[in-house]
């Protein structure tokens, strides 16, 4: 077991440094950078702007130094916590992310958890019923569910909430807390609003997971040992969640843990429609005005919560199923 | 039944016309037959495949499908509802041909809005196969044909109402229908490439390179799409013909599906490798490039389709979701994440909640091919019962 973490350990760091070179390198595609742009909108907003003024700035963010040493420039001060200057905020990036790097954990786990609780639920029921009414609505929305693009959903629960109820549907907290530091009344009030992106997020993963879910427990179910348990007298359900359900969950926590990229990109688009401060909006908007510092750390820090999560996800397979701990 | 099975043993060089039996129909069946017998059980699968075949008739065919043009504007019918057609007059009368009302708009004078109402006076028939505002089939052919439409040009059939420049929202969502339903198709094509040719090294050399390859698909699929892809739209350029944003679009979204299959790929060749059929051929003198291609791609063929319409909805959405950020495609282009990006705003939407009908052609063009994608799976693979 501790090998088979160390393995995964070592990839988990190796993959890290990948990503943190794929993320530096795709902000630096777009041509031309921060500077010319911030120079060209001070000219065409009157200003004057000398040339030593720019090399000045050019030297101090070190933006004239070859691709290569810019990036080691910094990944080094990534690793001692500096993540550079956004110029479009005036602010340290550092600012402007940690808050926001903590809500889209929260709803993103959020997520998470009530996908598997409610997919879990609602795929032992489905196959345990297998054929009743209830079967087939659960199976018939969890088609509908795959499908359905999770903006879109967002868009739709808007204007519903608009129209229908007159309430504003979007942000994770009702005005009077927007600015306010955290107590227990603002946690209150995230709860009472996080159910929004909660479902609009979950939908789509909780009808994946009770289709993976009944599927498989349904092979399960057909397998002689149940038959022989329900001879020796056990009860249906000690006898369901002993045996049956706990094989049937081995795929159902690989295929979970993938459920975190997905869940993580979908949050960033469905926070830029529902209006949500985390990532998402700020990380377009960042792309859109090229704020390389600020969009290469979101990237970064976005890529490693999910490879971290993935990585939390592989052991608990590992320790969920000894065959993976043995074979590799 | 019997008679025919012993006619055809006994007689079969004087009677080489006669009609097998059910069961001996499919032992003679060629793959693709026996594919097709089985996905038509479905009847799901069936039913989306005629709506898939009608969106890929509609994207062909779009210019003649559209009663306007992509770009015509009227801002005298700026968020206009949608007109239902009828076919009762308000005399009572039943016409076989419907028609719609008139549009008249007015201010309301409490909360000065523009409210649109039905002129009850003024009735304009739908007419189909209509000569209408002329356009050029493909770029190609210079036709004024349309599905249907009206024959007076005064009137207006705003069948699925209008967008803030009053343009159609009916023509506009069939022409973006054309650039949607073909991002797919293109985006699919190219991880099929690359997916066959790194799963297929992969699987068939394995070894150190697949372990490369294994870890690199591995890293890929770790990395969260959205920013990624956000990311990479956000390098094009702004001077860029749309059609070279189009190309760019289709390969950044295939950048990340191909690993799906690959792995897909590769899984395939790792268990037809040990197959018997692949050691007789080796075994009779085939060189590996005629096994690999005469015998075991025919193998999973099956797969590979099912695995290509299972990634388009995958594209479908992703495409939609990039243009809806503003991302991906821009205008002039449409399609329907372009469209989606006037539904942004809530108030706009609230009060003309038409804007967000191309969703629901998104939700259906998906729904439609995750149905058939099933079936074929189904269909192709030997052991569900």
């Amino acid at each position: 077991m501790i090998a088979h973490i160390l393995r995964r350990l070592g990839l988990m760091v190796i993959t890290l440094a990948i990503v943190s070179v794929v993320s530096f390198a795709v902000i630096e595609l777009p041509p031309g950078d921060y500077l010319t742009a911030y120079a060209a909108d001070l000219r065409a907003s009157g200003q004057l702007v000398s040339q030593a003024d720019l090399d000045a700035l050019e030297k101090r963010y070190g933006l004239n130094l070859p691709i290569h040493l810019r990036y080691l420039k910094w990944i080094g001060d990534v690793l001692q916590g500096d993540f550079g200057y956004s110029f479009g905020w005036n602010k340290p990036v550092s600012e402007l992310i940690w808050a926001r790097l903590g809500l889209t954990v929260v709803v993103t786990f959020s997520t998470l958890i009530f996908t598997w609780i409610v997919g879990f639920a609602i795929g032992v029921y489905s196959a345990t019923h297998q054929y009743s009414a209830a079967d087939y609505t659960f199976t018939a929305m969890s088609f509908v569910g795959v499908g359905l693009p999770n903006f879109l959903i967002a868009l739709v629960l808007m204007w519903v909430g608009y129209r229908y109820f007159d309430a504003d549907v979007g942000g994770l907290f009702s005005r009077e807390f927007l600015t306010q530091p955290w107590s227990w009344a603002k946690f209150v009030n995230m709860l009472g609003h996080l159910w929004v992106p909660i479902i609009v997020l979950g939908v789509g993963g909780t009808a994946f997971m009770i289709r993976i879910m009944r599927a498989n427990l349904l092979d399960e179910l057909r397998k002689p040992y149940v038959t022989t348990g329900r001879a020796k007298g056990l009860r249906e359900r000690r006898l369901l969640m002993k045996y049956p359900v706990r094989i049937a969950l081995n795929p159902f926590v690989s295929t979970a843990g993938w459920a975190l990229p997905r869940l993580i990109s979908g949050a960033t688009i469905v926070s830029v429609v529902l209006g949500l401060p985390t990532t998402g909006p700020l990380l377009l908007s960042a792309l859109t005005s090229q704020d390389m510092y600020l969009a290469a750390s979101f990237v970064l820090l976005l890529s490693a919560l999910t490879i971290i999560g993935t990585f939390i996800s592989d052991i608990v397979l590992a320790w969920l199923d000894p065959r993976i701990r043995e074979g590799e | 039944m019997a008679n025919e099975s012993r006619s055809v043993a006994a007689s079969a060089a004087e009677q080489p016309l006669v009609r097998l039996a059910e069961e001996e129909r499919a032992f003679v069946a060629s793959q693709w037959q026996l594919m097709w017998w089985k996905f038509r059980r479905h009847k799901m699968a069936l039913v989306s495949g005629v709506v898939l075949i009608g969106l890929y008739l509609v994207a062909i065919f779009c210019e003649f499908v559209a009663p306007y043009g992509p770009s015509v504007y009227d801002v005298k019918y700026t968020y206009a509802p949608l007109q239902q057609p009828y076919f009762i007059d308000p005399s009572g009368a039943f016409h076989l041909r419907p028609f719609v009302y008139g549009l008249k708009s007015s201010r309301d004078p409490r909360t000065r809005k523009v409210v649109f109402e039905p002129d009850y006076e003024v009735v304009y028939p739908i007419y189909f196969f209509v000569k209408g505002a002329p356009y050029e089939l493909w770029g190609l052919f210079e036709m004024d044909l349309h599905l249907f439409g009206l024959e007076d040009p005064e009137g207006i059939y705003l069948a699925l109402g209008a967008d803030r420049m009053g343009r159609d929202m009916f023509s506009r969502i069939a022409y973006g229908t054309r650039i949607s339903m073909s991002v797919g198709l293109v985006g699919v094509l190219l991880s099929l490439v690359l997916g066959i040719l790194l799963g297929g090294v992969s699987g068939y050399y394995s070894g150190l390179i697949d372990t490369i390859i294994q870890r690199v698909i591995e890293f890929i699929r770790s990395i969260p799409t959205i920013p990624l892809w956000m990311a990479l739209s956000a390098a094009i350029p702004h001077d860029w013909r749309p059609l070279r944003v189009y190309f760019a679009i289709t390969v950044i979204l295939s950048v990340i599906s191909w690993t799906g299959m690959a792995r897909v790929v590769r899984g395939r060749f790792l268990s037809l490798r040990r197959e018997d059929f692949v050691l007789a051929a080796s075994l009779a003198g085939a060189s590996e490039l005629r096994i690999i291609v005469r015998h075991m791609v025919p193998s999973f063929t099956s797969h590979i389709i099912a695995s290509l319409t299972l990634g388009i909805p995958g594209m479908i959405l992703s495409e939609t979701s990039l243009s809806f950020l503003g991302l991906g495609l821009r205008p002039p282009v449409i399609s329907w994440g372009v469209l989606l990006q006037e539904s942004q705003n809530l108030r706009t939407v609230a009060s003309a909640p038409w804007l967000l009908l191309p969703g629901a052609a998104v939700v259906l063009a998906v729904l439609a091919f995750n149905f058939v994608g099933d079936g074929l799976r189904d269909a192709a693979d030997p052991y569900v019962r």
